[in-house]
């Protein structure tokens, strides 16, 4: 009788995601122990399991081990993209307690979904075979429906998340639908092997099962990462989930959504290359110009972020679309430097805002720049990266995305994407204007940093600034994290 | 190679400055002295490299720049911090650091809100102007470009009036987007350069000999042009500055007028022709068609404003357009020319939107026709005013004259119809600016004004700028010399 050859197990390839899983649990079963009033100390201790994670994943760069019989790999691009998670789970985490507070919903279980979705998140990321990817995505879809839906006494927050939660079952369908018909083209759900197999048969552009497979996975990560046009559910969601939460959602999912889309297409797909990049170069020029110009239209300060957040999107696209190493270094140099503006920037309306939600509509920042010089500052630096103005991060992350697209002959591509860019200025500008030129009509007294939000907010302007003003060392980890 | 690093503290210094300026927030006294300081060490460092000019030839340095200094940065893409300086940069710079001082001086009075932050924004503004005259390589460049933008919007925005909010938004939206697709354009130089030579590089002199079909040369080309004449600003492009000037502060003007309008002349002559001879030999016809325009059409406009502060802005606009026409036709004296006039405009431009201010803090109205009279009573005011005007109006043995002069000898030759064209555009200005000095300074008082006369600081920053004047008015062979051997470079002929 043959044996069974038990494959190989390989825990160390996972060995961070265990180690973020347990502390979650463990959390889980502290909370119950911990009254109502201290849980922001679930909090600290949420950043400590967060900090021990990075400390482990450090130490792998350079080296690319794969585990499970090759359906999950530690490279350097996992292990950007885990680090890009981890600093928004982290940054996101401070930022809650306080808010949590006020909105009277103090339920110490926010942290360990938070964990929960990183997990899925790193799952994404380091995922090599289709069925991989998808449980990763699973794991934080359904941990993010309840973030979305957190603050359960809030109407908004309830619609956000039964919103979220149908429209994502909806498009995760759409995902499944794909790879199984991927599946079926090619015999195998392995990202490795389905190139293989189309490189040795010849299959090609003519088989219309895998370019239906390819374009239904990528309607499906077009509705994680939000562009149009599947990114209807993006502003409600936004505008109605908790805060911290958005914040969260709008960088370390969206990166999820692009490292999974990345791997997909660049290392299983390239025989489509393209048909998916004019696919792709269509998604990024609908995003773009639909998010930047309903922006210009928003009152409410979270939504216009929100269509912000689908625009930057575009703008990743445009790298996307190039398919060349410098437009995919490109995706995680913005990546990074977007958590950092983005988390930032959040971090200022939280504190802006009073309980319910009130207070986030761009008028209410009338004066903010006089009565809190600071913050006022603060505020600035964040939303001139996210107009993309040197000297911050988000100018030198465009540049490389718009890079890569005039590299591969997208030049058009990238003409389009810098009027957006110039067009965006006016709405970031536009909350400037608020903050620095209309009388105070508020005295902004509720305005108070703990020491969580200026650990968040000196993070974020660093992350900003030093990619911003010596970007080598960045640029150099993001080239050597796309050589797949 | 010299020891002390002098463009680099040039560059660094006014941004140091305005760090410190954040730590004196709540102390405004101080902060406008230490502000005032900075500003005046600028001048004297950007006055003490006119005396490194001996220095050549540099090591490595490009031929005519007597200070260079090149050290990597992001190497990665090939982007290195090379900066240098040249005959043209030095009077540049010279100007940038003199009209940073008087705008200084001009706010010390009019603005008593939020100082500090003032001042920073002036200091920083500095550094990215100083960037642009300095930069020899086409990513700082833009990066000082951009940076120069952000301090003059909250200028405009924080301290000015009227529409000041639809002003600055405008002036930002309109030089972003030219400023933008030169980025593009930087970066399909960059790739059509690496894929070229192998080296992927943003260095001004690495990228110079690159061959262009002549399709791409042209679209390259425009893309720089569009963020050049945006900036100049030449007609039809120029319909935010008018706005920008009225609503800005004194401050934002004097800058606005005598620094961030040379450095779209200034990109033209360093990158815009250099980079693309071909293209730009293409559509000169173009640009002298749209320089002598606007020329005249500014002049035009002019004539019918009402407010003082419009009236020197539009004239603004027909004074770089002679400016718009030196560069167009290429020629050594037209080029020659057209540097000079660039620092004789920012000095009497300066020193106009300086008065136009000091006479809006006594009575608090630009209107021309609320004035007149002033002759008999605020005579030393009246003097300059009227020895500026006419300077500005190209009276000979002023230096306005000297630029224009040599801008029509230079290009006549080249292009007959449009230097006569041209011509017109020399007496036009005559005649507003004959107008102006009539109704404000001579005719018959229109309503009682309370006035005082100059203080000694108003003294001060108008003697300064009428020493300028005169100097380069009357013995203006100094500058050209120094302007001989990188106009001759850039030219094409020899040293």
């Amino acid at each position: 009788m043959d044996t069974i050859a038990i494959p190989a197990i390989n825990l160390a390839v996972i060995a961070p995601e265990v180690v973020l899983s347990v502390v979650a649990m463990a959390l889980l079963l502290i909370n119950v122990f911990v009254k109502s009033e201290q849980k922001g100390y679930l909090g600290y201790l949420s950043i400590a399991g967060i900090l021990g994670t990075l400390l482990m994943l450090i130490p792998a760069w350079g080296s690319s081990v794969e585990g499970f019989s090759g359906t999950i790999i530690q490279d350097n691009f996992a292990i950007f993209f885990k680090v890009i998670f981890l600093i928004s789970a982290a940054m996101s985490i401070l930022i809650t307690d306080k808010y949590l507070e006020r909105e009277g919903c103090n339920q110490g279980e926010i942290y360990p979904l938070i964990l929960f979705a990183t997990v899925g998140m790193m799952l994404m990321a380091s995922g090599t075979d289709l069925m991989t990817i998808f449980l990763g995505l699973e794991v934080l879809s359904v941990s993010l429906y309840v973030l979305a839906g957190f603050n359960r006494n809030n109407i908004k927050s309830n619609e956000a998340g039964l919103k979220y939660f149908l429209l994502g079952a909806f498009s995760t369908g759409f995902l499944l639908y794909g790879m199984a018909l991927t599946y079926g083209a090619t015999g195998t759900t392995k990202i490795a092997k389905i190139a293989s197999y189309i490189a040795m048969n010849g299959v090609s552009s003519s088989n219309l099962m895998l370019v239906a497979g390819m374009i239904l996975m990528s309607t499906g990560f077009a509705f994680k990462v939000a562009a149009a046009p599947f990114h209807m559910w993006t502003p409600d969601v936004y505008e109605g989930a908790p805060t911290p939460m958005t914040a969260f959602m709008s960088v370390g999912p969206k990166a999820a959504g692009f490292a999974a889309f990345a791997r997909v297409l660049l290392v299983a797909l390239p025989a489509l290359k393209p048909e998916w990049s004019s696919l792709l170069w269509v998604l990024a020029v609908l995003t773009m110009t639909v998010g930047n110009i309903t922006a210009l239209y928003q009152q409410n300060i979270k939504r216009m972020l929100a269509y912000s957040s689908i625009a930057h999107a575009g703008y990743i696209l445009v790298g996307f679309t190039a398919g060349n190493a410098v437009g995919t270094a490109g995706i995680l140099f913005y990546m990074l430097s977007y958590a950092f503006m983005n988390i930032g920037a959040f971090a200022i309306i939280i504190l802006v805002g009073k309980k319910g939600e009130e207070n986030s509509n761009v008028s209410d920042y009338a004066g903010f720049g006089y009565r809190h010089p600071v913050l006022g500052i603060a505020f600035c630096i964040f939303l001139f990266s996210l107009a993309g103005i040197p000297p911050a991060a988000g100018f030198i992350g465009k540049f490389y995305l718009f890079s890569g697209a005039i590299q591969a002959g997208y030049i058009w591509l990238a003409v389009i994407g810098v009027l957006n860019s110039a067009a965006s200025v006016y709405y970031y500008l536009r909350v400037m204007v608020f903050m620095y030129f209309k009388e105070p009509t508020e005295d902004f007294e509720w305005v108070k940093l703990t020491p969580a939000f200026v650990l968040c907010l000196l993070i974020a302007v660093i992350g900003v600034l030093v990619p911003g003003v010596l970007p080598g060392l960045f640029l150099e980890l993001a080239q050597k994290a796309v050589l797949m | 190679m010299n020891q002390i690093p002098i463009l680099t503290l040039l560059l660094f210094l006014p941004l140091v400055g305005a760090l410190l300026l954040l730590a004196l927030e709540r102390r405004e006294g101080m902060a406008r002295v230490v502000a005032l300081c900075i500003g005046l060490l600028e001048t004297v460092l950007a006055c003490s490299a006119w005396f490194c000019q001996c220095n050549l030839p540099v090591a490595n340095a490009p031929k005519g720049f007597f200070l260079f200094e090149d050290l990597p940065w992001i190497e990665a893409l090939g982007i290195r911090y090379t900066i240098g300086m040249d005959g043209i940069s030095l009077l540049l710079v010279i100007l940038t650091a003199l009209v940073t001082v008087i705008a200084m001086l001009t706010s010390w009075r009019s603005i008593t809100e939020r100082v500090s932050l003032h001042y920073l924004l002036l200091l920083a503004m500095e550094s990215g102007i100083m960037g642009v005259f300095l930069s020899l390589d086409l990513f700082l460049f833009y990066l000082f470009w951009e940076l120069m933008l952000i301090p003059m919007f909250f200028l405009i925005f924080i301290w000015g009036h009227g529409r000041n909010i639809y002003s600055a938004v405008k002036f930002f939206l309109y030089t972003l987007i030219g400023s933008l697709l030169m980025l593009l354009a930087i970066i399909g130089i960059y790739l059509i350069h690496g894929s070229q030579s192998g080296i992927y590089s943003f260095g001004l002199s690495a990228i110079l000999g690159t061959q262009f079909t002549s399709a791409t040369g042209l679209w390259l080309y425009a893309a720089f042009l569009l963020a050049f004449a945006v900036k100049f600003p030449i007609v039809p492009l120029h319909t935010w500055l008018p706005d920008a000037h009225t609503d800005a502060p004194t401050a934002g003007s004097v800058i606005l007028a005598g620094l961030l309008l040379k450095t779209g002349a200034y990109g033209l002559i360093r990158f815009g022709y250099p980079l693309f001879p071909e293209a730009a030999r293409t559509l000169t016809p173009l640009l002298i068609v749209l320089a002598v325009t606007g020329i005249i059409y500014a002049s035009w406009i002019a004539f019918a404003q009402k407010d003082m502060k419009r009236l020197v802005a539009y004239s603004s606009v027909g004074h770089m357009g002679f400016v718009a026409l030196g560069i167009a036709v290429w020629t050594p004296v037209a080029l020659s020319g057209a540097v000079l006039q660039m620092v004789n405009h920012g000095l009497t431009t300066t020193a106009l939107f300086a008065l136009v201010g000091m006479l809006d803090e006594r009575t608090h109205s630009r209107q021309i026709e609320d004035y007149g009279g002033l002759w008999g009573k605020v005579p030393l005011l009246s003097a300059f005013f009227v020895l500026f005007a006419m300077a500005s109006a190209g009276l000979p043995g002023l230096n306005n004259f000297v630029g224009e002069f040599l801008i029509l000898a230079g290009s006549f030759k080249v292009a007959h119809i449009a230097t006569i064209l041209a011509f017109i555009g020399v007496i036009l200005p005559l005649v507003y600016t004959v107008r102006l000095i009539q109704e404000v300074i001579f005719q018959e008082e229109r309503r009682p004004l309370t006035l005082s006369d100059l203080t000694l600081r108003e003294i001060s920053i108008l003697a300064a700028l009428a020493i300028g004047d005169l100097y380069i008015g009357l013995h203006p062979a100094p500058l050209l010399e120094i302007l001989k051997t990188p106009v001759a470079l850039l030219t094409g002929g020899s040293p």
